[in-house]
């Protein structure tokens, strides 16, 4: 039987029978779609539109939200930790960037060359990300204590002096950056581990046929070949170490004299110790508003590279 | 399962979780849940209370699940329907999302520092016009003007104790010091401490917080009980860039760095002191009496090592101490019902917290000090001390030089509705003399007074 034979009203039958054929196939895509829809929706979008609206509000949740428009920012603005908190979140972005960016590369490097013992030093490696945030904070506590501290102790071991690290306004910005490297390297190292496996190792013997030493070898061939995901952990890093949050407030409470309050700290402070839930989800959103470069700039590249 | 009828089933859950999500808030607690306001106090009313002891503090959680009993046969017409043990009692981490919610509980526990707050932004029921009924209610001391504001009431203060210095008996005779007379000055403190920090490594003579808002706090106790103040009376103006704000920055600073009786440690937030000082290398610290008991119940502290006396030279007491306030979504009837609850559980002599027989049967401590809620020479007063002494289970003596040398002292609330904001500013020059040798203690009063002038001002 030829198409042109059948009767209009069977064909018109047969359109959504198709339709229905893709739906039910595509069923289980859709149902998985739909619950990361809504999970998406109720815990990462909808919060996210209820902080916007929160910012500019004042509200006690009691009587009807009032609408004040920049007076949140206003006062975020006039605090006088506003711009040590976003100083001092740059230097530790700083400085995380270069011990923690740094440091799991060279680790990966390392491990990647050995012959020996390599999963036994891949765990020892991961197994700060796997305590939990506190309990590592909390340990780096008693190490820095400058009493009896294992790190005072080591320096006076090589006859040096002590360090009051978080005691002093110059050295408790980058006692933080140690911690938040020393729990968070694991993660680093995995994945740039993973990413130097990929390198064929034709290019590394061409080099070496070459004459070329281990410096010339990283810096030709390791480094080139790794170079996307070094930028996108890069950008990954700035979003996180930007958000730095656990190491000031279970380590200095901001202190000594705001040394180490950072952004987020002061979010916390603004919505739970100052009451004023408001004046931090405005905080939120300037915060918000400088990761969303990051964001889109890594967003740029994942596309550039993937397309 | 086929892997399409999970996420099928899947989806379906997670949209009814969510629904469940979004109409939380239409819910409620308790609060907003009976019927229309009642003028009939025997009314059928349900409310939720919290601050159960935890299952951990079986003694104490046996004896409120006792009075939540009772309280429910005194009153049949109402209900408790919710208790929680969240720890600690208040959390503002979840305070407003309860309240938000629904979720809050009818009759809620808050302490001091945030008293001020809760009421300027009207997160506390006005309960003027119930207290009246409370018997206990006109026999209150000084403690309750901290829930007040223009002539209306928002809590009730079901704890109360004023400064003092918490000192370790075994510490003092180590260092050669008399443990049964402790400093009454500042020189005496600042002689002390030395003599303790001179014990050897880890003795610290005297210890002070100086983060997480605490050291603000302790500023505060202190430019008290030099006669000093944190806000001018219109709490419009900071009012310690004075001599005796000096004096306290001062004091600290020539303890820390001249005579090295402090330590090197930091102590930030409340358990970093408490721990130190439970560890049995501490000598003096700044705390009230509820300090010795929390040292022995919460930190493990050899209880008799310790003892609380007056605040040297002290001029006025920072008023320490917690109550409770009713959720501002409660009805009337719920109102009536849960201020019932805090008399029954907390305000009445020989019931709930004042049950003294109780506890002492119990081997809960009887004996110390507080809660000092009511006047000496009220009724309520005479009875709760009465029933103390009667049936006091621990050395009083530990107490004695707090209770005579803060006799006639006048108690001061916390630096008003925006205390919090205050501490963290001040904890700026509280770290300063601690951990700077040339920290310039003008400079820092000048530049802590300019912040919370600004403070101040963007609030008004």
């Amino acid at each position: 039987m030829t198409t042109a034979s059948i009767p209009v009203a069977n064909r018109r039958r047969r359109q959504p029978t198709k339709l229905r054929r893709a739906v039910r196939r595509n069923l289980t895509a859709y149902g998985f779609l739909c619950g990361a829809l809504i999970c998406f929706a109720f815990f990462s979008w909808y919060p996210m539109v209820r902080q916007v609206i929160l910012s500019f509000q004042k509200t006690n949740f009691v009587d009807a939200p009032e609408w004040v428009g920049l007076k949140n920012f206003r006062t975020v603005f006039s605090d006088p930790a506003f711009a040590p908190a976003w100083i001092n979140t740059a230097m530790f972005t700083l400085l995380a960037l270069l011990c923690g960016y740094a440091i799991p590369f060279v680790t990966a490097i390392v491990l990647n060359e050995l012959r020996h013992a390599r999963a036994y030093l891949r765990f020892v490696v991961y197994l700060p990300v796997m305590l939990p945030p506190a309990v590592g904070v909390l340990l780096f506590q008693w190490f820095y204590n400058p009493d009896y501290g294992l790190f005072n102790q080591i320096l006076s071991f090589f006859h040096l002096p002590g360090l009051q690290w978080l005691n002093s306004t110059s050295t408790a910005l980058i006692s933080l950056v140690i911690v938040s490297t020393w729990m968070n390297m694991g993660s680093g190292t995995l994945i740039y581990l993973a990413a130097l496996q990929t390198i064929p190792s034709e290019l590394y013997e061409a080099a070496e046929l070459d004459g070329a030493g281990l410096f010339k070898r990283i810096r030709h061939i390791t480094i080139p070949q790794t170079k996307l995901i070094l930028l996108v952990m890069l950008l990954l890093q700035i979003v996180a170490t930007m958000q730095v949050f656990i190491e000031p407030y279970l380590l200095t409470g901001g202190g000594p004299e705001n040394s180490t309050v950072t952004v987020v700290y002061l979010m916390y402070q603004y919505a739970f110790n100052f009451g004023s839930l408001n004046a931090g989800n405005a905080l939120g959103l300037m915060l918000m508003l400088v990761l969303m470069v990051f964001s889109a700039i890594y967003l740029r590249i994942s596309r550039d590279n993937t397309v | 399962m086929k892997p399409r009828n999970l996420s099928i089933v899947l989806a379906a859950g997670l949209a009814l979780a969510a629904a469940g999500c979004g109409s939380s808030s239409s819910d409620g607690g308790d609060a907003g849940k009976s019927a229309a306001p009642s003028a009939n106090p025997n009314a059928p009313v349900s409310i939720s209370v919290n601050c159960e002891p935890p299952k951990t503090n079986k003694a104490e959680r046996a004896t409120f699940e006792e009075d939540v009993a009772g309280f429910q046969k005194l009153y049949p017409n109402i209900t408790i329907s919710k208790v929680t043990d969240a720890f600690p009692c208040y959390d503002p981490k979840t305070f407003e999302p309860k309240l938000a919610s629904g979720d809050l509980e009818t009759v809620f526990y808050v302490n001091f520092p945030n008293v001020g707050r809760l009421i300027e932004s009207g997160q506390a029921a006005d309960i003027s016009s119930y207290v009246n009924e409370l018997k206990t209610y006109p026999d209150y001391n000084s403690s309750l003007d901290l829930f007040k504001k223009d002539g209306k009431v928002y809590g009730l203060p079901t704890d109360g104790y004023g400064m003092g210095l918490v000192y370790n008996k075994e510490v003092f005779t180590k260092a050669g010091l008399d443990p049964n007379s402790p400093p009454k000055t500042w020189a005496e403190v600042q002689a002390a401490a030395k003599k303790i920090a001179a014990l050897g490594p880890g003795y610290v003579g005297y210890g002070e917080y100086s983060g997480g808002n605490t050291g603000g706090w302790h500023f505060t106790a202190s430019i008290y009980g030099r006669g000093g103040s944190v806000i001018s009376d219109d709490g419009k103006k900071a009012a310690f860039n004075t001599p005796e704000g000096k004096a306290v920055l001062q004091n600290l600073q020539q303890m820390r760095w001249t005579d090295n009786s402090m330590g090197s440690q930091l102590y930030i937030e409340w358990p970093a002191l408490m721990k130190a000082m439970a560890g049995g290398k501490m000598g003096m610290m700044l705390g009230a009496p509820d300090v010795l008991i929390s040292l022995r119940n919460d930190f493990g502290g050899k209880f008799e090592n310790y003892a609380v006396t007056a605040q040297p030279e002290a001029k006025a007491l920072l008023n320490g101490g917690a109550g409770y306030m009713i959720n501002p979504k409660a009805t009337p009837d719920q109102i009536r019902a849960g201020l019932k609850w805090i008399e029954y559980k907390f305000l009445t002599p020989g019931k709930g917290q004042l049950d003294y027989v109780r506890a002492k049967s119990q081997n809960l401590t009887v004996g110390q000090p507080y809660p000092d809620l009511y006047g000496a020479d009220t009724a309520s007063g005479k009875a709760v001390t009465d029933l103390r002494a009667a049936n006091a289970n621990i050395d009083a003596a530990q107490f004695a030089g707090w209770v005579e040398g803060s006799k006639g002292i006048t108690p001061k609330p916390e630096p008003g509705p925006y205390a919090q904001e205050i501490y963290a500013i001040l904890d700026t020059p509280m770290s300063a003399v601690l951990t700077r040798k040339d920290a310039n203690v003008d400079q820092l009063l000048s530049d802590a007074e300019a912040k919370v002038n600004s403070m101040l001002a963007s609030k008004s």
